[in-house]
Formats: C-alpha cells, sequence, structure tokens
C-alpha cells in the first residue's frame, strides 16, 4: 500500500515529556508512526523527529500542523511539518 | 529513516533559523490574444485574464507553502510587454487605463505586484514605445502594483542611447510625483533582458514564452552566510566547494516547489531563477555572506574577487540542482534591500564607482540606490549608460533602479519600507558627460570575438 510520509520535527531545548505529548497526539488522530528518532546536536539543540504516515490521517496535514504549532508554543519549541519528498530532493542527487 | 536526523536538522534549521525561503513564484502570462479593437472589451479581457489565473496560484502556493514548510514569499504576475498589446490602442489615456486596470486585477487576487509594463526597444521605438515611456511618471505614480521595464540595449542590438536619454527626465518626473520618489522603484532598465525572469521590478513574459509559465526565484543568502561563518579557514576552492553544495540543497527546494505548484495549477513549468536574493531582515545579506569570507565591508578592495567567486559557486551549484535554471541567476546586491549593503554605503566603504564595477563580474546591476535630487537628467542618463554598457560589452544582463529623491543630498537617508527598505542617498561625481550623450543614436552592437 502507499505511504505518504511526512516528518514532523521538533527542535528546542531539551525536557520532559515531549515524546508523550506528540505520540498522544498523533494516537489521537489515527496517525501512525513509522520511525522515530532523537539526538542532542552539537550546538546543544535537542532534535527529535517523526516520520509518519498521513495516508489514513484522521485530520488533513494542514490541520495537523496548525495544532502542531500550538503544541510546540506549548511546550516552548520550534515544531516544523514537512513532506518526506522535500528531504529527498535536497539531501540525494 | 530515508534520511537522517541531521539532513532533517539542517534543513529545518535553514528555515527556522536562516530564512531559507522560496522568494517569489511568478506566473508569466501571455495577453496577446486579450486584444479586442473595443478597448472596454481589451481591458474586461485582460483583467478576467489576470485575475483568475492570479487567485489560482496563492491558493495552491498557501497549501504547498503547508505541505514542504518552506514559506513563498511573493506571489506575482509577469505579462506580455505592455507596448506590444497596445499598438492599436495608441493613445496616452489608454495606456494609464491600462495600468490601472493590471492594478486593480493584481490587488484583487492578492498579488503584491505585478511585471511587464514596458517596452523592448534595443534597436528602436515604435510610437507605442514612446508613448509608453511618457506616461510611465503617471502610471507609477499613480498605481500602487504595477512594475515596468525598458531593454534598450542587448549584444546583439547595442545600446539605444535616444531611449536612454528620456529616461533622467522621466525619473526626475516620476520622484517629483509620487510619495517619496518610490515610483522610481518600480521601474528597471535593462541590457540583455531575460524573458523569464520571475524577480521585480523587472519581470515580463517574454514574446519567446509560450501562454502561460510558472517560474521560481530562490533565495538562501542567510543559509550561505551561515556555512561560510561555519568555515572560517578553508581556502578558496574548499570555500567555493561549500557554497556550491548548499546552492544544490537550497536550489533543489525550488525546484520541487516549482514543479509541483505548476503541476497544481496546470500550466507549463518554466525556470528556476538561483539569483541570491537579500531582504532587509537581519541575516539576510548578500554583504553579509561576502563580510563572512573575511572582507571588513563590501566596499573595500577584493570585493570584486569575493563576488566573483561567490557568484561562480552559486551558479554551479544551482546548474547541478536544475534543469532548467534561467532568468536573471545571479546575485542581488540592491543596496536599499540589504542591511549589509546599506551599512557599507554608511560607513563610507562603498561607493557608486565600487557597485558599478561589483556589476561587471556577476550581478544585475545597480540596484535600488538613492541619488540626489538635484542631479542633472544627463547625469542620471550617462549612469544608465555606462552601467548597461557593461552587460552589453560582456554578453550578461544588466540593469539599473535609481531612485533621484528630490530635497535629499548625499548623506541622507530615504525610507522606503517593506520590502523596499532604507536608501542612503549616494553621492554622484558632478562632472557631465552631457555634451558626448547629446550625440544620441546607437551605439553598435559590440564584436563577439577577439575577447581580450
Amino acid at each position: 500500500m502507499d505511504k505518504e510520509l511526512v516528518f514532523i520535527t521538533v527542535i528546542g531545548k531539551d525536557r520532559k515529556g515531549i515524546v508523550a505529548t506528540i505520540s498522544g497526539f498523533l494516537y489521537k488522530n489515527d496517525i501512525n508512526i513509522v520511525d522515530i528518532s532523537q539526538r542532542v546536536m552539537t550546538d546543544g539543540y535537542f532534535v527529535m523527529t517523526t516520520m509518519v504516515d498521513v495516508k489514513d490521517a484522521g485530520i488533513p496535514m494542514e490541520e495537523m500542523a496548525k495544532q502542531l504549532d500550538a503544541i510546540g508554543e506549548e511546550l516552548g519549541m520550534k515544531i516544523q511539518v514537512q513532506h518526506e519528498n522535500l528531504f529527498k530532493m535536497m539531501h540525494r542527487v | 529513516m530515508t534520511v537522517t536526523l541531521e539532513e532533517i536538522y539542517e534543513t529545518a534549521g535553514m528555515i527556522l533559523y536562516q530564512n531559507l525561503d522560496i522568494r517569489t513564484t511568478t506566473l508569466g502570462v501571455n495577453l496577446k490574444d486579450c486584444v479586442d479593437s473595443d478597448f472596454e472589451k481589451f481591458r474586461e479581457n485582460v483583467y478576467t485574464r489576470i485575475s483568475s489565473l492570479a487567485g489560482r496560484l496563492v491558493v495552491e502556493a498557501k497549501k504547498l507553502e503547508r505541505k514542504y514548510g518552506v514559506p513563498i514569499v511573493n506571489k506575482r504576475i509577469s505579462i506580455t510587454p505592455v507596448s506590444l498589446i497596445m499598438e492599436t490602442h495608441c493613445q496616452p489615456e489608454k495606456f494609464v487605463d491600462m495600468a490601472r486596470t493590471l492594478d486593480r486585477a493584481a490587488r484583487d487576487a492578492g498579488i503584491d505586484f505585478i511585471g511587464g509594463f514596458g517596452a523592448l526597444v534595443q534597436k528602436g521605438m515604435t510610437r507605442s514605445d514612446r508613448m509608453l515611456i511618457d506616461v510611465l511618471p503617471e502610471v507609477l505614480s499613480k498605481t500602487e502594483r504595477v512594475c515596468a521595464f525598458l531593454n534598450v540595449g542587448s549584444t546583439v542590438a547595442g545600446l539605444n542611447l535616444d531611449a536612454v536619454n528620456l529616461l533622467g527626465a522621466m525619473l526626475k518626473r516620476t520622484a517629483e510625483i509620487s510619495e517619496n520618489a518610490v515610483g522610481c522603484a518600480k521601474f528597471v532598465v535593462f541590457a540583455n533582458a531575460p524573458e523569464d525572469n520571475p524577480f521585480m521590478a523587472g519581470a515580463f513574459h517574454g514574446v519567446g514564452e509560450g501562454d502561460v509559465a510558472l517560474n521560481i526565484g530562490i533565495s538562501g543568502p542567510g543559509v550561505v552566510k551561515s556555512v561560510v561563518e561555519k568555515n572560517r579557514d578553508c581556502d578558496l576552492t574548499k570555500l567555493s566547494e561549500i557554497i556550491k553544495r548548499t546552492v544544490f540543497k537550497i536550489t533543489r527546494a525550488g525546484e520541487l516547489i516549482g514543479r509541483e505548484l505548476a503541476a497544481a495549477l496546470d500550466v507549463p513549468f518554466g525556470i528556476v531563477d538561483i539569483s541570491l536574493a537579500s531582504t532587509t531582515a537581519a541575516g539576510d545579506s548578500v554583504a553579509n555572506v561576502m563580510e563572512a569570507f573575511g572582507i571588513e565591508r563590501i566596499g573595500a578592495h577584493g570585493s570584486t574577487l569575493a563576488l566573483a567567486l561567490l557568484m561562480n559557486a552559486v551558479k554551479k551549484g544551482g546548474a547541478m540542482a536544475s534543469g532548467n535554471v534561467g532568468g536573471l541567476s545571479g546575485t542581488f546586491i540592491p543596496v536599499s534591500e540589504d542591511s549589509g549593503m546599506i551599512a557599507a554605503v554608511e560607513a563610507g566603504a562603498l561607493g557608486l564607482d565600487k557597485l558599478e564595477a561589483l556589476t561587471a563580474v556577476c550581478s544585475v546591476g545597480l540596484d535600488m540606490f538613492a541619488i540626489p535630487g538635484d542631479v542633472p537628467e544627463e547625469t542620471i542618463n550617462a549612469i544608465i549608460a555606462d552601467e548597461l554598457v557593461i552587460g552589453i560589452v560582456n554578453n550578461k544582463t544588466t540593469g539599473v533602479r535609481v531612485i533621484p529623491v528630490p530635497g535629499k543630498k548625499a548623506g541622507d537617508r530615504v525610507v522606503f519600507g517593506g520590502l523596499l527598505g532604507t536608501a542612503p542617498v549616494m553621492a554622484v561625481n558632478p562632472f557631465s558627460a552631457k555634451e558626448f550623450l547629446r550625440r544620441g543614436g546607437r551605439l553598435p552592437a559590440p564584436v563577439t570575438s577577439m575577447r581580450n
């Protein structure tokens, strides 16, 4: 089955509950997590990225991005929602 | 994962912290088939064509902004050069009415600028071309969103000095009757103007184009500056390589979004213009990129070398990333729209003479600079002619966007606001070429062999 993969990237200062908050939001909206990864980068930023399949998502991507923006505000972190194609284009010849 | 965490972080960082964006999506629209012997019908055709296409452009671009999380800053329209479609309605009041129609169509569709109110006069002027130049002060001062251009020279035709000789007076008049002289910021005069340029104020939909084409202008001085800052000690070869790789990535983002937008609009994808375009936002400055190379202030000796290196790397990275590189694809060094350029002029590091030299290695020309309002019109003509002949002889595009500000003298400042920024008023050589320019005529085209 075709997948529609989107990356949700959370950037900011590390704190408790980031994974729980994001995964709770995704579960509530019927969005499946395909992969998840997190690390503190060399410049000190905490980065977590979640690859999700939005093919059968309960909400449209625009609405998901908007709600995640609001969650980002609450957590005091930046949340970016971007379709997989952007990374494939930019980082693969 | 198909991509690594580092790659995702790099992309996210470019957007969040380094002002990466798609600077403009410009839909080129043919208006030749809108012409009608009934002028009212003609205007209606033009309005309908533009507003329907522009409305869809805005909607679809917003959808892609959300999909990729990359801001698409400007959505614009470029049209067939207006002097061509007005040939059979050659009356001054009709030209002004047409400009108002274009202005209204752009405003109603949520488009900030519409480009193409201009003419191609590199060899000679028709009655319509001449009339268009005559009405430009009124058009530029009475409309808000209409941008105008003239192409007055090319490598194959030479320079039409008779056309250039009309411009100083036209610009001074425009400055007098528009608030803060801002009308002049919406006019560019070119040599070798590209027909698919997506950037304002000089965008138009050339006669060699199809009915419609979507062109993209990327950006990213902030992104390039950031990688240069991380590589303080590498030699020029390595520095060039680093810039090339970065520009490859940002151009690919433009290519992806351009292709998807064209598909969504069901129009052909035109070109990606890989020009680095600055804004007045902190860190989004081409001058600052060169300062990160190790130049104290742009304008210092060494700046021409730095700009040549930057341009060469940008072109190589961009050409690898897209099979459709076109438009201007240089680097813009507008004075008023680049905080580093403004600072360099105000510090006394950069004057008009060095700015002109910089444009010879690769840039689009003398852009968005203010001069005192009492500079004689012949001197403005001479500034334009000097700059354009650099493009004609070197087989490249050059342009001039000059703002003679009434009541201001060298060292003053003029604030345009928004995208157009703040211009320090620059000193002009007080000696005159009046008697030389008075000769008029056309500079013969240069030989393209014997290139030393």
